[in-house]
């Protein structure tokens, strides 16, 4: 397994599901993959090619929703990155926590933040955000671009005084 | 000093200038300022011997030492916090997010520094301030007493 | 019958969401959740309107405790976005503030550690001797916490030849007393009745849960960062990578501890080989594209993810702490172990000292029994009470309760 070149392995197990393929650097690949193969690819990268999965970052671009999977592996010095996208205003893509764990929270935080349905998660609901901030506002996402402030100095003051003057009024 | 007021009596006044009990609040830092803080316990710089100690339940604190700038899950936290400690008590806001919001500001889970939500008596800027800080910060926050 | 207790920061009485949820069958625990809402500052969006330069400040505040990691790892991006390689002389640098606060942040750990199992004299030993640390570090950069020293290129302040003396001289002090940690915690009964076999994870567990750096270590997974994706001047000195296979909190407390002494190893062969020259290489433009830049912090792996647009401000930048990959681990580490053990196990993966920040409320469905977290200390201290009652015959130099 330590011999294989897991991008070579990729496109021979998944010809169509493999796209683009960058080498940045000796260490650094970055290669495009088909949103609906997802949970499969993935699931070869960590089971099959020993990959440990390091984070899964989000971002918007005029293309749509990108999702990077971060693998890395460590005996041969490579992360490879697996570039999707996926279409807004309602990204969705399957999820891979049922193949790895330590993908939960991960997709969790990405809901939190930009809205992404994870399809399967087998426990979607809020991580990163506070229980006060509202459903369905997701400070990520490039329309909210800027200062965002969440509360109004009213709305402080309106706490502050229940909880600090409550039985005084 | 006032409460509710009445000046506090004299007998009151010494207690809590001998012997004040602090609690640690953190609003959402980054833990640099609270590492310097239990830093102050430690025996290069040994606070215990001004008879401050830090205590694990707010209701029998005379300072609240709060760290960190406010964040929209902490905000009910403080404010319920303060609320239970008993008054008198010095608040004493540490660090530059605690003071001002710092470099955090702008954040969209960021409600502001510590004084938009309680009031605060000594504000001890630095990021983080060192342990001598700290300690003549509270010293002087006593010494309004 | 089953029992949620809620793990959370403040007081025991108020109805609030829970930091942690712990799930307890009588006095054993079956399940864990987490949330991590309540330091949540925005910075990855709050960079997004920074210039690269003034990235490296605020990312240096995510974290206190890993205030060098996470500026190195940023950097190490910026500069793999950029293709530019820094200076030797900064990678020397690099290096040297890295592993002071390796160093710093083991000894944090240590003294932590020994507060919650009830041995204040090791809490207040080992931040004795961290502040040699500290001092250290306020004379490199001037500031004890949050350093300033690397910036995109290289470093931001040199350290001066007249300084080198010093520093061989503080390592000379602090290496004996590292020893005589490692002694103290291994030979102790009581610390290795309390430790050994709990929180343990197996190395399959380790990897399918994707844990990194001592957490990882400590379970058999031979990986680090510094040797598997090398970047400052590791590649030029001579260490090697510490693993033990226990997998239990003891393993965890030796695997910190040697790595203490390999550190001290490389930072004398960087004193002796660091080179003449620049301090910075500077980046004249940041293109259009991303890079990723990976670090080895005391908790872990540090990764850093940008996406530019070729302006001034990067477009995204992912952060991933190390703590936040070790959190899974907890499935595997908590599972049937005692009540008691909660804070010495959540406290071994090294989290933020925010984290540890607690309140327990147990509400068996009749009443409702509240500690604060004394309370929940005074379980852990209870237990290492019983322990010393057991090895009262053997020697109890540290045992202070």
């Amino acid at each position: 397994m330590n011999n294989v070149d897991p991008v070579k392995a990729l496109q021979v197990r998944f010809p169509k599901g493999i796209g683009d393929v960058e080498e940045r650097s000796v260490s650094r690949v970055y290669v495009g993959v088909d949103a609906g193969m997802i949970r499969d690819i993935a699931g070869f990268m960590f089971n099959n090619l020993g990959a440990r999965l390091i984070i899964m970052t989000a971002l918007e671009t005029r293309a749509g929703m990108e999702i990077l999977y971060h693998f890395s592996f460590d005996q041969l010095g490579k992360i490879v990155s697996l570039r999707v996208v996926v279409p807004m205003p309602e990204p969705r893509i399957d999820s891979i926590t049922p193949l790895i764990d330590g993908a939960e929270y991960i997709e969790r935080e990405i809901r939190d933040l930009f809205g992404v349905e994870f399809t399967g998660h087998p426990n979607p609901t809020r991580f990163l955000l506070g229980d006060d901030w509202p459903e369905g506002v997701y400070p990520y996402r490039k329309e909210h671009r800027g200062k965002y402030p969440y509360r109004t100095e009213e709305e402080t003051a309106a706490m502050r005084d229940q909880i600090l003057h409550k039985g005084t009024k | 000093m006032e409460i509710d007021g009445r000046q506090l009596g004299n007998l009151s006044r010494w207690a809590l200038k001998k012997s004040p009990w602090a609690f640690h609040l953190n609003a959402g830092s980054c833990n640099n300022c609270d590492i310097e803080i239990l830093d102050a316990l430690t025996p290069k710089y040994d606070v215990e011997r001004f008879g401050i100690t830090l205590i694990g339940s707010p209701r029998h604190a005379d300072v609240l030492l709060v760290t960190g700038v406010v964040t929209i899950q902490t905000l009910p936290r403080v404010l319920h916090v303060y609320e239970q400690v008993a008054k008198p008590c010095l608040v004493v806001a540490i660090g530059a997010c605690g003071c001002s919001t710092g470099i955090f500001d702008g954040s969209y889970h960021v409600v502001g520094p510590v004084d938009k939500v309680i009031p605060v008596d000594v504000y001890i800027p630095g990021c983080p301030p060192k342990p001598e800080a700290i300690i003549d910060g509270v010293v002087k926050a006593l010494g309004k007493i | 019958m089953r029992t949620t207790i809620p793990v959370g920061p403040y007081h025991p009485l108020i109805e609030e969401p829970e930091l942690f949820r712990v799930v307890v069958e009588g006095e054993r625990v079956v399940d864990i959740d987490w949330r991590t809402s309540y330091m949540h500052r925005g910075i990855e969006k709050i960079a997004e309107s920074k210039t690269y330069d003034q990235v490296t400040f605020l990312v240096e505040r995510i974290c206190g405790i890993c205030s060098t990691s996470h500026p190195i790892a940023f950097c190490n991006a910026v500069e793999d976005l950029a293709g530019v390689e820094i200076p030797d002389r900064a990678k020397y640098i690099r290096c040297i503030v890295a592993e002071l606060e390796r160093v710093h942040s083991h000894l944090l750990w240590l003294g932590l550690a020994g507060h919650y199992i009830g041995y204040h004299t090791i809490w207040m030993w080992s931040w004795k001797y961290r502040e040699l640390v500290c001092d250290l570090f306020e004379r490199i950069s001037g500031n004890r916490q949050s350093y300033a020293m690397i910036r995109p290129g290289g470093v931001r302040q040199d350290i001066k030849p007249s300084e080198y003396k010093g520093i061989v001289a503080a390592l000379d002090e602090l290496e004996p007393k590292i020893n005589m940690f490692i002694g103290a915690v291994l030979d102790d009964p009581v610390i290795l009745a309390r430790l050994r076999g709990v929180g343990k994870m197996s190395r399959e567990d380790a990897m399918k849960r994707c844990t990194v750096g001592p957490v990882a270590r400590s379970a058999g997974v031979d990986i680090d960062i510094r040797r598997d994706f090398p970047y400052a001047a590791y590649d030029s000195v001579d260490w090697k990578v510490i693993t033990q296979s226990g997998g239990d909190v003891m393993s965890m407390a030796v695997v910190r501890l040697l790595e203490c002494l390999e550190s001290v190893k490389i930072l004398r062969q960087c004193i002796d080989q660091i080179p003449e020259g620049p301090i910075v290489e500077e980046i004249p433009e940041v293109p259009v594209g991303e890079g990723i830049g990976v670090e080895e912090a005391p908790r872990g792996e540090c990764f850093h993810y940008i996406r530019s647009d070729g302006t001034n401000s990067p477009y995204r930048l992912k952060v991933r702490a190390p703590t936040y990959a070790n959190l899974p681990s907890f499935r595997s580490r908590f599972i049937g172990e005692r009540v008691a053990d909660i804070m010495i196990i959540l406290a071994s993966i090294d989290p933020c000292y925010c984290c540890t920040n607690r309140v327990v409320r147990i509400d068996d469905g009749t009443s409702v029994r509240a500690l604060d977290e004394k309370g929940l200390l005074e379980l852990s201290w209870q237990r290492t009470r019983e322990l010393d009652s057991q090895h009262a015959h053997l020697s109890r130099r540290l045992l202070e309760l």
